[in-house]
């Protein structure tokens, strides 16, 4: 892409921002908790699309997320660090690493293969955070209120202060993938989705493709895991469930791998769904999100993103 | 000390017949249709449900004691013809040949969806049917006790195991199993309906769920949430063992159900993640499982 393209992203990127923002003054405060949640989940499905640009799609984010949201209720409640951009930003980096560190060895493994190891990965995490009793066991523990630059709000606010610093640092993060996908590494991921062999061929590693992939992957969902937890005050092993990482996979395949804001429109049509269900269907919520998941599979199943790179294409060709 | 040693492998071969029967289903499912049915472990639920409500009805019906495991069948046998058209004709047909983790992903919106359907039809209330455990009496073995009906869930294992590899490898309808499990693309050349056989091949993976939850109902609780774990625990079965291999199955389950017997009397505290364990450790020194053979790659 061109680089006046990029200034175009990137001034379209903060003008969204911005709107984003001044809505969220408009907005009743329930919803402004579900767009919250909704980006948590979406950071987590970026990993998973970053993966799935590579070809290797994980079934245990749940993981990274898990492990994002202890990083952030941990450093709350033991070292009484309360700044909510500091906590997501810690998260974020000690995510990574632990990804980096268990990257070389998930890197070896494609399909159904990758998808399981990550998995139990995320089961023996599970296991042993039910067991851990110093932090609550199966249920968990409580997070102390966030603090912004070092001012508590009052109740009220909070919620749309933690939204303000979600949609900022989620907005720059997004910027930022744009920018590596459409880069050397970020392109060679698409062409070992394509063909692994030809690409190792020709002198390129698919090995530290995936490496680079989870790293990021890990990141990602670790900062979801944290804002999640910050959003709701609230962490337990339910986080590194296998359900939950479920849920991540879904928003991942329902956005598809071509289109960053469609990872979050896809969370928060899941989010929403499952508020609406759950609040008037109780009983029957799960049944109505399996629903939503088949159909949304069966009728777009190249994902949202198609729909909006068909659009821009469109678009792009009625300039000329 | 010898008690003990006895205690543990009685505790994990009746642990372990029980995660066979539902991994024997989960892993000749992946063979034929290369799907990895998270729903599994729901139809297992639905089969556990059903034993609950015919039982009762066997009974009060006056029928003589000992057919009671005829009704239990029949309640597996059920769930599976209902279920199977649905899920197979139904929905699953439409994604064969796409990729592996989205039929994944497909199986797990089913899995939901059959989750809530046990809540619609059975409610949130515990239901038990403990009378078929009692048909057997119990068995001395030294100075312990053990109930007759479980060691019978053993006999079953095997049974189903060698049942299943004797129709794969000595009749002419396994053998046509066999080639579509192989290449179906060619056996279909070849004159062999391979619709056919993916609606067989899934209604045995469906009935063995059911049987499985059929023949616990009348050791557990049959309560909303029941399916869950057994997802997982299957999963780590057939992951050590290999997808789509049934000796691997037989393995898969007698390590998992050792393991896990000897940390309930061993250390408790590592009881859940024991298995979890296991499969990550086979995942990362054997990924293909212990019984996968070579495949050759596409340039």
């Amino acid at each position: 892409m061109s680089e006046k393209l990029y200034n175009n992203l990137l001034f379209q990127s903060i003008f969204l921002m911005l709107f984003l923002i001044l809505v969220g003054l408009l907005i009743p405060n329930w919803l402004v908790f579900v767009i919250t949640k909704a980006i948590a989940y979406g950071l987590v499905g970026l990993g998973i699309i970053t993966l799935m640009r590579g070809g290797l799609v994980s079934f245990g984010q749940g993981f990274v997320f898990g492990i994002g949201g202890y990083t952030a209720g941990l450093l709350g409640t033991q070292a009484g660090l309360t700044d909510a951009m500091l906590l997501l930003f810690v998260s974020f980096l000690f995510t990574g690493l632990v990804g980096l560190i268990i990257a070389p060895l998930l890197a070896r493994y494609r399909d159904i293969f990758f998808a399981m190891l990550s998995l139990a990965f995320s089961m023996v995490l599970y296991g042993i955070l039910i067991k851990i009793d110093a932090i609550g066991g199966s249920d968990g523990f409580v997070l102390p209120e966030s603090t912004y630059f070092g001012i508590k709000p009052s109740s009220e606010y909070a919620d749309y202060l933690l939204y303000v610093v979600a949609i900022i640092m989620t907005g720059f993060i997004s910027i930022l993938l744009r920018y590596y996908y459409d880069s050397t590494p970020g392109l060679i991921a698409l062409a070992v989705r394509e063909n692994e062999l030809r690409v190792e061929y020709l002198g390129s590693s698919a090995f530290n493709v995936a490496v680079l992939n989870f790293t990021i992957a890990a990141g990602l969902g670790g900062m979801g895991g944290a804002l999640n937890g910050i959003a709701l005050g609230h962490i337990d092993p339910e986080f590194t469930y296998w359900t939950t990482s479920g849920e991540f996979v879904f928003i991942s395949i329902l956005a598809g791998y071509l289109s960053v804001p469609a990872v979050f429109l896809a969370a928060l049509l899941l989010e929403l769904v499952r508020s609406f269900s759950g609040r008037y269907f109780p009983d029957t919520w799960q049944l109505i999100l399996g629903l939503f998941l088949i159909l949304s599979i069966i009728f777009i199943p190249s994902g949202i993103g198609s729909f909006f790179k068909q659009f821009f294409d469109r678009l792009k060709k009625s300039n000329k | 000390m010898v008690d003990e040693i006895l205690t543990i492998v009685l505790d994990g071969a009746i642990y372990a017949s029980w995660l066979f029967i539902v991994a024997l289903g989960l892993t000749f499912v992946f063979g034929v249709l290369k799907i990895l049915n998270i729903a599994h472990g729901g139809i297992y639920a639905l089969g556990a449900y059903s034993t609950a409500t015919l039982v009762p009805i066997f009974y009060s019906l006056g029928m003589p004691e000992q057919l009671v495991i005829l009704a239990m069948l029949i309640s597996a046998l059920a769930v599976a013809i209902v279920i199977t058209p649905i899920m197979e004709r139904g929905i699953l047909r439409r994604f064969y040949g796409q990729d592996e983790v989205l039929i994944v992903l497909v199986t797990y919106a089913i899995y939901l969806v059959l989750e809530d359907v046990q809540k619609l039809i059975w409610g949130m209330n515990s239901l038990y049917v403990s009378e078929p455990r009692e048909l057997l009496g119990a068995l001395e073995f030294g100075s312990l006790y053990y109930v007759g009906y479980d060691l019978a869930l053993i006999g079953l294992a095997i049974f189903c195991g060698l049942f299943l590899w004797f129709v794969l490898n000595k009749t002419q309808s396994g053998k046509i199993v066999l080639a579509v499990i192989h290449n179906p693309e060619i056996s279909g050349c070849m004159g062999v309906n391979i619709n056919k056989v993916y609606l067989a091949a899934f209604f045995i993976g469906a009935f063995l769920a059911a049987l499985a939850g059929s023949f616990t109902a009348p050791l557990i609780s049959v309560q909303v949430g029941i399916s869950v774990a057994v997802v997982i625990e299957s999963f780590a079965v057939v992951i050590i063992g290999g997808l789509g291999s049934i000796p691997g199955a037989v393995i898969g389950a007698l390590i998992i159900g050792m393991a896990r017997a000897a940390c309930v009397h061993k250390l408790p505290e590592a009881e859940i993640f024991i298995m979890y364990f296991c499969m990550a450790g086979m995942l990362i020194f054997k990924p293909k499982g212990l019984f996968q053979g070579a495949q050759a790659r596409k340039i």
